[in-house]
């Protein structure tokens, strides 16, 4: 019955985005292609025992007076052990490479985004389909924006030949930007994604009472509900200050069918010296209250039909702080290239869990010490305009 | 039935969007923009885009989704004042 409903939604999806795209061909207003330009990164996370790291490259260029084509290829390389892989005692490393190609186009100067990613890893497998519609009115001072995406997953179980589960997920945005002085830009967004299918992490498990565990527990595989929908909404603004600097900040509010309610909020500054230096610094706070079938430590191993001890799933807060600095430089009029930045960025993360325990503690059962971890963030790349 | 809401939402800002479904906006599309064009030296500069370095900004999107139950509604929709 549920399928059932979700074709039925899917269907007149469909067939509302056609008469979006419809209508939105016949429109006319002011809007512009990305700048042709390249990046190559390097990025890396390391933190709660585990380092992910790699390189993104991305591509753009236009084709035309109408039509802009990029190409992304990044890469996750995965080792170490996190919390959950320590409590359980089954390590593993692993890469996850994602390649994604898009196109915009201007129409009638509106414009339109497509584009398709590839995720591969050796026990995962996902493809997604994007479509994006923005339109300027007002007289260029305000921005609509629409998108559509699909995902369809392929979840593997490694050591597990025959185990062999699907996903699907669709997203929906909404967005508005609104110039409301000449030094100040407004933005609104909402989305909705819904899932369907199986969306556990299959490597994951509950922790429940065992008596016959020489550590008083033990664990086994986590059950998740098959569907999730969610709702986010949130706002961002820029200010620019007299003397080419600028102040931002964003706000969201999240909520879905699982019980999960988050809120995350984030200010920064932009400072520049010269014209060579763009100097950034920023803070940002997240808090969420738990899914309603989240438990630290279940009573038995079949004590609910649906049960989740995944640390994302609880009750937690996290903060951040980072800064950037970017080094710019021009070229001559007669070279191809235009202009090229050097780029540096750092983020700080804290998370602390108020019912995620470290099962690792050597501490009666449900005694445990509140698990929460650090995380250092670094993005480092060069940016080329052509 | 809130995505069947949403779709809804959807129809209704789509027909907005353009001027040629719906009559009574093409009035609207004339609207004096009250900041003009060579008002927007501020707007255009790179450090007023929240959307800077997609490269980067993909990819911090990406740690937090890893970490945090949350997800959506954090891209913004981009322009605004019709310029790079």
């Amino acid at each position: 019955m549920a399928v059932q409903g979700a074709v039925v939604v899917v269907t007149k999806s469909r067939w509302l985005l056609l008469v979006v795209i419809a209508c939105v061909s016949t429109a006319s207003s002011g809007a512009v292609l990305p700048q042709d330009r390249s990046d190559a990164m390097y990025h890396s996370y390391s933190g709660d025992g585990v380092t992910i790291d790699g390189p993104s490259v991305l591509l753009r260029k236009k084709v035309g007076n109408n039509v802009s084509v990029s190409a992304n290829y990044y890469v996750d390389t995965i080792s170490g052990a996190s919390i959950d892989v320590r409590a359980q005692a089954s390590e593993y490393q692993e890469e996850r490479t994602e390649t994604t190609v898009g196109g915009d186009f201007l129409h009638n100067k509106t414009l339109i985004n497509v584009s398709y990613t590839n995720s591969s890893e050796n026990d995962f497998e996902a493809n997604s389909y994007h479509l994006g519609i923005s339109q300027d009115f007002f007289g260029d001072l305000t921005t609509l924006s629409l998108s559509y995406s699909r995902g369809d997953d392929e979840i593997r179980r490694r050591g597990d030949e025959s185990f062999l589960e699907e996903a699907n997920r669709q997203k929906f945005g909404v967005g508005l930007t609104q110039v409301v002085t000449k030094s100040l830009i407004v933005g609104v967004n909402a989305e909705n994604v819904s899932d369907e299918g199986y969306l556990n992490n299959p490597y994951r498990a509950i922790r429940y009472l065992d008596e016959d565990s020489a550590r008083g527990f033990s664990f086994t595989t986590e059950v998740y509900p098959t569907t999730r929908v969610s709702n986010a909404f949130s706002i961002n603004a820029n200010y620019y200050l007299p003397y080419r600097a600028s102040i931002y900040g964003n706000a969201r509010y999240y909520t879905d069918t699982w019980g999960i309610r988050a809120t995350n909020a984030k200010v920064g500054y932009i400072h520049t010296i010269g014209d060579e230096w763009i100097l950034d610094a920023h803070v940002r706070f997240y808090q969420q209250d738990q899914a309603d079938f989240y438990r630290d430590l279940f009573t038995r191993a079949d004590e609910f039909n649906i049960m989740a001890r995944d640390k994302e799933l609880s009750t937690y807060s996290g903060v951040s702080a980072g800064v950037g600095v970017t080094y710019e430089w021009a070229f001559s009029a007669a070279s191809y290239l235009k202009k090229s930045t050097l780029n540096f960025e750092y983020d700080y993360m804290n998370f602390d869990y108020d019912n995620f325990r470290d099962a690792t503690d050597d501490a009666p059962v449900g005694e445990e010490a509140l698990f929460g971890f650090s995380a250092n963030v670094i993005r480092a790349y060069v940016s080329v305009w052509y | 039935m809130k995505m069947r809401s949403l779709a809804t939402a959807l129809l209704i800002l789509g027909s907005l969007l353009s001027s040629g479904c719906v009559s009574t906006l093409a009035s609207i599309q004339d609207i004096e923009p009250w900041v003009k064009p060579y008002e927007r030296s501020n707007l255009a500069d790179p450090i007023m885009s929240a959307n800077r370095n997609p490269i980067a900004l993909a990819y911090v999107k990406h740690v937090f989704e890893a970490r945090e139950g949350a997800r959506g509604a954090d891209g913004g929709a981009g322009g605004g004042c019709g310029c790079n």
